[in-house]
């Protein structure tokens, strides 16, 4: 069973605030659903190569050749917010040293 | 006006190419059956009528230009409506992916599936309701509300891609885009007795679909036969230099004409599949449709796919792992809803926190945990071991059979609210569909029944990678003999 300081501590990992109801259910599901997959231990995979495609492997690169972009104007329009045609967030750093 | 709704692409193509029919009225026709339907069946989350009309007049245009002189290039789809499910990029169309987080997305580019089509000529009615960010097996998973099944509309249309299967058994559309991670396609096809395509993974780009998961991720197609689903499928497939997994596989030409012969055809039935727990009327049903298509000439052999039954703990990782680094980009910085903040960390938790639906929580967390320090090992890349199990299975199998047939789901449709509380028992229906995503083969859905409520019944056949064809001509030739796939829900307007 997942603790709940392991469900605080994936929860920054992937950035999400979570209520104090979220954290309990998430703790039993994700819990449950761990336990279902711990038969996979079962399972001796010594010597199996883990996928890494599907499909036979093959190199892509394409070739470099400029070409037009997409628009900025129809790129900036989904912006929460502009200022410059530059994306504006808050502060990153602390404002105080 | 019922009657154009009731069309297939193929009779619809014919139609408007012996000029009976313009791409105005089958347009408008679809666009009156919407308006009177959507209050029972909710399929769509964004309609575009103007764009349509205006892409119907573009069609009928073009095809008086050829009647008058046939020399003239003109695309296979040319003014055939079709719906399009919310995680395909339509240029200057909202696209949501069923999430709070994405409301008012307005995507600058176009999907190159859609894209393809539209060279093809077909006409857009709009964005179908699905799972949010396809996370889903009922369509519940919409920050929009539930879509309703046609054959019932107490039960779920399946999912992800509920709002696509729905718009072709309600008769909307003759045929609608959908996307297949985990059986997307497949499942909802089922559940609504339509014919529904997951096509081998690189055969058609993923361009302009919205990541889930990426290694498993593919575009597909609901029809109401498998001829119109091949025609839809050849123009899609091919290479697209936008998407790196896309293969150099130029698309078959793949001609049916009628067909019913599979002499020479070796299907495999794998008892994995035929399970404890399976509804009986399921497993009846597909056990006759495999009898049939041994009465056609194909041989019925037995084959075994030994890992089955880890490719749902296989999935329930590897594509929460995937999903939680695709949906990193959601941080309210370039796109999307942003919940205001004093600071950059609190910013992204926040709109992720108030933006994402309890599902994509749930994957997200589990991905992160899957791929976190510690667990790596013995989750992510265990389940990446027995996935390449699974594969194998299948490369095995492929030996000695042309195609591998077997049930879409465990049931039919399921009632609203049935499995919500519990997501484990949501991730066992897809049982029968993770296996080919994990594989990369390609998998068709079509109706071979209904049991006793009414609800329809699907059987899967899945090829070997790149053997979409076989797959249509086993089910092509289903349909010549059966009429499941031309049955009716009786949905009215109220």
């Amino acid at each position: 069973m997942l603790t709940l300081a392991e469900v605080e501590h994936i929860a920054t990992l992937a950035r999400l605030e979570l209520t104090p109801e979220e954290k309990e259910r998430y703790r039993q599901q994700l819990s449950a659903i761990l336990e279902y997959a711990a038969i996979l231990q079962t399972l001796d995979t010594s010597g199996i190569p883990p996928t890494s495609s599907v499909l036979p492997a093959h190199g892509v690169l394409r070739r470099d050749v400029p070409a037009t972009g997409l628009d900025r104007a129809d790129l900036l329009r989904n912006a929460p917010q502009v200022s410059d045609n530059q994306f504006r967030v808050p502060p990153v750093m602390d404002q105080e040293p | 006006m019922s009657e154009l709704n009731d069309l297939t692409v193929c009779q619809s193509r014919d139609l408007l190419l012996s000029g009976q029919v313009s791409s105005r009225q089958l347009t408008e026709a679809a666009l009156e059956r919407i308006a009177a339907l959507e209050p029972q069946l909710h399929v769509f989350i964004t309609l575009t009528p103007e764009l349509a009309l205006q892409q119907a007049d573009q069609a009928d245009r073009r095809r008086l230009a050829w009647q008058k002189d046939p020399g003239l290039p003109l695309p296979a789809l040319l003014g055939v409506p079709v719906a399009v499910k919310d995680v395909l990029a339509v240029k200057d169309v909202r696209c949501t992916c069923g999430s709070k987080i994405l409301e008012n997305f307005i995507p600058p580019y176009t999907a190159t599936s859609v894209e393809r089509l539209q060279a093809a000529g077909i006409v857009v009615v709009g964005k179908t309701n699905c799972d949010e960010f396809a996370m889903g097996s009922s369509t519940e998973n919409s920050a929009y509300g539930p879509t309703f099944n046609p054959w019932d509309a107490s039960r779920v249309p399946g999912g992800s891609s509920g709002g696509s299967a729905a718009a072709v058994a309600g008769r909307y559309v003759p045929a609608a885009l959908g996307t297949d991670t985990g059986g997307s396609v497949r499942q909802p096809a089922s559940f609504c007795g339509v014919t529904g395509l997951k096509p081998t993974y690189g055969r058609i780009s993923r361009y302009g679909l919205v990541a889930y998961g990426s290694s498993l991720d593919s575009v597909g197609v609901f029809a109401r036969t498998a001829e119109d689903a091949a025609l839809f499928f050849t123009q899609m497939a091919g290479l697209d230099a936008r998407d790196a997994t896309s293969m150099d596989m130029p698309a078959p030409v793949i001609s049916l004409d009628g067909r019913s012969d599979l002499s020479g055809l070796r299907i495999g039935v794998p008892q994995e599949y035929f399970i404890e727990g399976i509804q009986p009327q399921v497993e009846t049903a597909v056990r006759q449709a495999i009898d049939t298509l041994q009465s056609l000439g194909a041989r019925v052999l037995p084959v075994s796919l030994p890992h089955t039954r880890y490719a749902m703990p296989v999935y329930y990782l590897i594509a929460p792992a995937e999903a939680s680094a695709n949906l990193a980009r959601y941080d309210g910085v370039r796109f999307g809803v942003r919940q205001p903040a004093e600071t950059l960390l609190d910013m992204f938790k926040g709109t992720r926190g108030a933006g994402f639906g309890p599902e994509v929580k749930r994957r997200i967390m589990l991905g992160a945990y899957a791929l976190s320090a510690g667990y790596y090992d013995a989750y992510y890349n265990q389940a990446q071991k027995v996935r390449t199990l699974i594969k194998r299975d299948f490369e095995a199998a492929f030996q000695t059979v042309d195609a591998i047939a077997t049930p879409v789901a465990p049931t039919t449709a399921f009632r609203i609210g049935e499995h919500t509380d519990d997501p484990l028992a949501m991730y066992l229906e897809d049982v029968f569909t993770l296996p080919a995503n994990l594989a990369g083969v390609p998998g068709l859905a079509f109706p071979v029944g209904f049991d006793s409520q009414g609800l329809p019944i699907g059987m899967q056949l899945m090829g070997p990678h790149f053997d979409e064809e076989v797959l249509f001509r086993l089910a092509h030739a289903y349909q010549q003999v059966t009429d499941w796939h031309q049955r009716k829900p009786k949905v009215s307007s109220q």
